[in-house]
């Protein structure tokens, strides 16, 4: 299929900013996008399987590999004794296993691993193994944990103001617990890696990861190398969603450890159940919440206990819960206000990053904090989230001491609150419900002000290279990896209009530790805001070096040099960028160049959980309106209004597409996402068939996703753009609180909704009960 | 030996008769554009053509082909493909893309056999098919305007 590339006809100087198609969309639509999986194998390679546990937490007695050892086509096995370094894959504290030695801690931990010819032999060969437990008792859920105080790391607590006295005084008081689900990646292509030994000791490793420089040092570490002894490489996951930033180098370490052992290349590509068994998913939290307030929804006073469930390490738990608690403000103004995050240990999975990295679960608490006042108060929620709003100083600081900049919430709320007719369609919906039985209706405007910039401020760099060869193409190569957002996408449009070339001249590379290095993980939306700015300053180096030397060779005046869709204008004379780049090669002008680039005026005290940790906020909002079935419990999501502040976007189309995915994505985790583990702690949701994520269906008939226009981002981003590969997810609490809306018509007004999410059938039903059990008590 | 043809070429291969054509495919024919998703054909992302029909290559056992004309993504040269090809990519319906193999073919099938889908229709044939990024309203709009490219 020959594509034309649109983009090549246009002005570069209009490239940034352009509703351009992925840079691999014609590879997509052919097949020919490569993925780990596809890449050609040197001959010999054997294939990997994990043994997993199959109880939540005991001693190992004994563990009998000899008739995995003898199946058909094995050729070895992998366990703790064979890593000549570190048994561990965790980067935050080392207390990841990869193959765990006498302890398990939780029912499908990977114990070994075993290499054979085929993939089939090797997994058939794993469920061999005879293991003999010493079974020890399992805490499985964050309230046996918060008893028993087991934690991974120690609670924090955040507190502003006199939050108790401040309750006591306030004229309303009330408290409430919300429970909010996890939520399994379930990116389309599992997890993969595939280890190539290497000369003099050295490891090449294809990994499916956000994370290409973590996977090298874990690999190196475990393997006793250095780390230029490994090389990482990414061209692009399958999906990624925070799912692959830790969780990787568990793959690839026990790749790379067989291929040690074996001196042959390792692939191991998990199976979906192995991959939902052994991999960590977004944490489920609870929150018990007390709070002050006014007859007007003002809140006066907030106390907040928010616990985790981590499962039985600290993976990145730590920043992800303080992520939490720096998004329990949501939008609002939360004067005296004390959070106390525990992060609870469990023999479970261990939990990790997954798209808004605790954000999420943060904002829910307050959103159904609001609604609970609401309900009270028998007013509108939507008047009393804008009651709440962030406003002018001083009702601007949040509760870790940043001042809310550049807010445009009460702007796109008001529009919002417009385009969607919302005053009306909740009028004509009481309406609706005041006559009808069985379906109930309900509709709710949600806000999210999300904070950008990872809270590690040393994570906050990024680096590029790039190379103009001499006949005029350019190799565009950063720290970011690609999983469907579109970085490279972006990325490269930012290079082809610094450098004034069309977007056919550059050709984007895979993340390659080799190439860049010391990267961050692509992850907090910062992809394009990172490696964005690191390409243009390398961008602008090779332009600046070209302009002038050609101000010389050419008796220019430098400020009379341009570059433009492939030609260089030297005053009236232009030349083709290849001919002037071949001139500048001859006159040994160096055509390489790296960029690198540090997010300004941020820092963080993470034991005070005081300072900036964001360098802006991304801003949005939603209106849902859902279908309640009160027999079934089944809801329907019939309409959603989107507005979203991306600044001044870098791609329309790309960003548009996030906002609907991130959306429809955060709508299956707080409705059907549902995991559920059994008393023994085994995880049964571990397939697409017991695990329901959105499908074509859950698209609602009539939507309208907009971006907020004429908004540059205040701070200096690239061309004052703002990230967004996680706020739109949190557009989807509007679907939740419109499900509460439409179980609220259940019963008189005043009542609280005891909705927990997700929201599946069986939670609005419990709900629905709940409410008119209360009702009919005497 | 088993005898097949895929994408208009004969195969004979030898394997375990009940092995995955999904397999086949990709490790002894070294067609990887058909990806493997779930392995119990409740994902999509392995759907191939069977004589026109969409299948789940993942839960095909390899004899069940023998005689049979099997299509991928990659052998996809018909009107109705290059019209959903265009379509795709003119809107942008892709992110990371490792379902879209099986998305283009599941809407290929569609087309061929429903040349002017409705909603209802669309949502249909491609619930089977899902997409972790959530790019349905775009499939949904890509399948509407290859339908109207076809029938100009």
């Amino acid at each position: 299929m020959s594509v034309i590339r649109e983009a090549d006809a246009l002005p570069t100087a209009e490239l940034a900013g352009r509703a351009l198609r992925h840079e691999s969309a014609h590879l997509h639509v052919t097949g020919r996008a490569q993925y780990a999986d596809d890449i050609p194998l040197p001959a010999g390679t054997l294939h990997a399987a994990f043994g997993l546990s199959r109880v939540a937490h005991a001693r190992i007695r004994q563990l009998d590999l000899s008739a995995v050892l003898a199946a058909p086509g094995v050729v070895a096995v992998g366990l703790p004794s064979d890593i000549p370094g570190e048994n561990n894959y965790g980067s935050v504290v080392h207390d990841d296993p990869i193959f765990t030695d006498t302890l398990v801690q939780f029912a499908g931990q990977p114990m070994f691993a075993v290499a054979a010819n085929t993939h089939l032999q090797a997994r058939r060969a794993a469920v061999l193994a005879r293991v003999d437990y010493d079974e020890l008792p399992a805490i499985l859920d964050v309230r046996s944990a918060l008893a028993a105080q087991s934690f991974v790391i120690p609670s924090k607590t955040l507190r502003r103001g006199d939050p108790q006295a401040a309750l006591v005084r306030a004229p309303r008081r009330m408290q409430g617990t919300l429970s909010i689900g996890g939520q399994d990646h379930f990116y389309l292509e599992g997890q993969i890696a595939v280890a190539i030994p290497q000369e003099d000791g050295a490891m090449l490793i294809h990994s499916s990861t956000q994370h290409p420089t973590e996977v090298q040092h874990i690999v190196a570490a475990a393997l006793k190398l250095r780390a230029h002894d490994v090389i990482v490489q990414c061209r692009r996951m399958g999906g990624g969603f925070g799912g692959k930033e830790s969780q990787p180098a568990l793959i690839a370490a026990a790749a790379a450890v067989l291929a040690r052992k074996t001196g042959r290349p390792v692939k191991l590509r998990l199976d979906r159940d192995v991959d939902m068994l052994a991999t960590g998913k977004r944490h489920d939290m609870i929150a018990d919440y007390d709070v002050g307030y006014d007859d007007d929804g003002r809140i006066c006073a907030l106390s907040v206990m928010l616990a985790a469930r981590c499962g039985y390490s600290a993976d990145l738990s730590g920043p992800v819960n303080d992520r939490a608690i720096c998004h329990v403000d949501n939008a609002y103004f939360l004067e005296h206000v004390e959070i106390v995050s525990h992060r609870c240990k469990t023999h479970t999975v261990s939990n990790t990053a997954f798209r808004g990295f605790g954000g999420p679960q943060g904002m829910m608490v307050i959103e159904a904090v609001i609604d609970d006042i609401a309900r009270r108060l028998q007013r509108d929620p939507l008047d009393v989230r804008r009651a709440n709003f962030y406003g002018a100083a001083p009702r601007n600081i949040t509760p870790y001491g940043q001042s809310v900049d550049g807010n445009v919430l009460d702007t796109l709320s008001e529009r919002l609150l417009s385009s969607s007719g919302y005053r009306e369609r909740r009028a004509a919906i009481a309406q609706w419900n005041a006559g009808s039985a069985t379906i109930k209706r309900g509709i709710a405007l949600t806000p999210v002000k999300f904070g950008i910039s990872f809270n590690a401020t040393h994570y906050n760099q990024a680096g590029a290279l790039i190379h103009i060869y001499n006949d005029g193409t350019v190799m565009l190569n950063h720290g970011g990896t690609e999983m469907g957002q579109g970085l490279y996408t972006k990325v490269a449009q930012v290079v082809a209009t610094e450098l004034g070339l069309p977007l056919s001249a550059i050709r984007v590379t895979a993340a390659d530790t080799s190439k860049v290095p010391n990267t961050s993980a692509t992850a907090a939306s910062s992809g394009s805001d990172l490696n964005g700015k690191a390409a243009q300053a390398a961008a602008q180096t090779l332009r600046l070096r070209l302009v002038e030397w050609a101000a010389t060779a050419f008796d220019v005046p430098a400020g009379a040099i341009r570059f433009d869709n492939g030609v260089v204008w030297l005053g009236e004379r232009a030349l083709p960028f290849a001919k002037l780049v071949a001139q500048a090669y001859m006159a040994r002008i160096s055509l390489s160049a790296t960029g690198y680039y540090r997010t300004p005026a941020i820092h963080w005290d993470g034991t005070a959980l005081r300072g900036r940790p964001f360098f802006y906020y991304a801003y949005g909002a939603a209106v849902s309106e859902v279908a309640v079935d009160t027999l079934t419990g089944e809801s329907q999501l019939q309409r959603v209004d989107i507005l979203h502040d991306v600044g001044r976007s870098l791609n329309p189309a790309l960003d548009i597409g996030q906002i609907e995915g991130g959306f429809l994505q955060g709508a299956g985790w707080l409705t059907t996402e549902e995991l559920w583990w059994n008393a023994r702690g085994e995880l049964k949701t571990h397939a697409p068939a017991t695990y329901k994520i959105p499908t074509a269906y859950d698209w609602p008939r009539e939507a309208h996703v907009h971006l907020l226009q004429q908004q540059p981002n205040g701070e200096d981003t690239i061309y004052r753009s703002k990230a967004v590969g996680e706020p739109p997810l949190m557009l989807a609490m509007s679907v939740f609180h419109a499900i509460r809306d439409a179980v609220a018509a259940c019963a008189a007004p005043g009542r609280n909704v005891p909705l927990q999410a997700p929201a599946t059938a069986e939670a609005v039903l419990a709900a629905i009960e709940q409410l008119r059990a209360v009702e009919t008590a005497p | 030996m088993l005898e097949f043809k895929v994408n208009s070429q004969s195969q004979s291969v030898d394997v375990d008769p009940t092995t995955p054509l999904l397999w086949v495919l990709r490790d002894n024919l070294g067609l990887t554009g058909t990806k493997f998703g779930c392995g119990m054909a409740q994902c999509g992302a392995c759907t191939v053509h069977m004589d026109g029909m969409p299948m789940r290559s993942c839960s095909l056992p390899v004899s069940v082909v023998a005689g049979k004309q099997i299509t991928t993504i990659e052998g996809l040269q018909s009107k109705t493909a290059q019209a959903v090809q265009k379509a795709w990519v003119d809107l942008d319906v892709v992110q990371c893309g490792y379902c879209q193999s099986g998305q283009i073919m599941s809407a290929v099938a569609l087309l061929e056999s429903k040349p002017k889908p409705s909603d209802e229709d669309i949502d249909q044939a491609m619930g089977g098919n899902i997409c972790r990024c959530a790019t349905y309203v775009r499939i949904r709009a890509a399948i509407h305007a290859a339908a109207a490219q076809l029938s100009a």
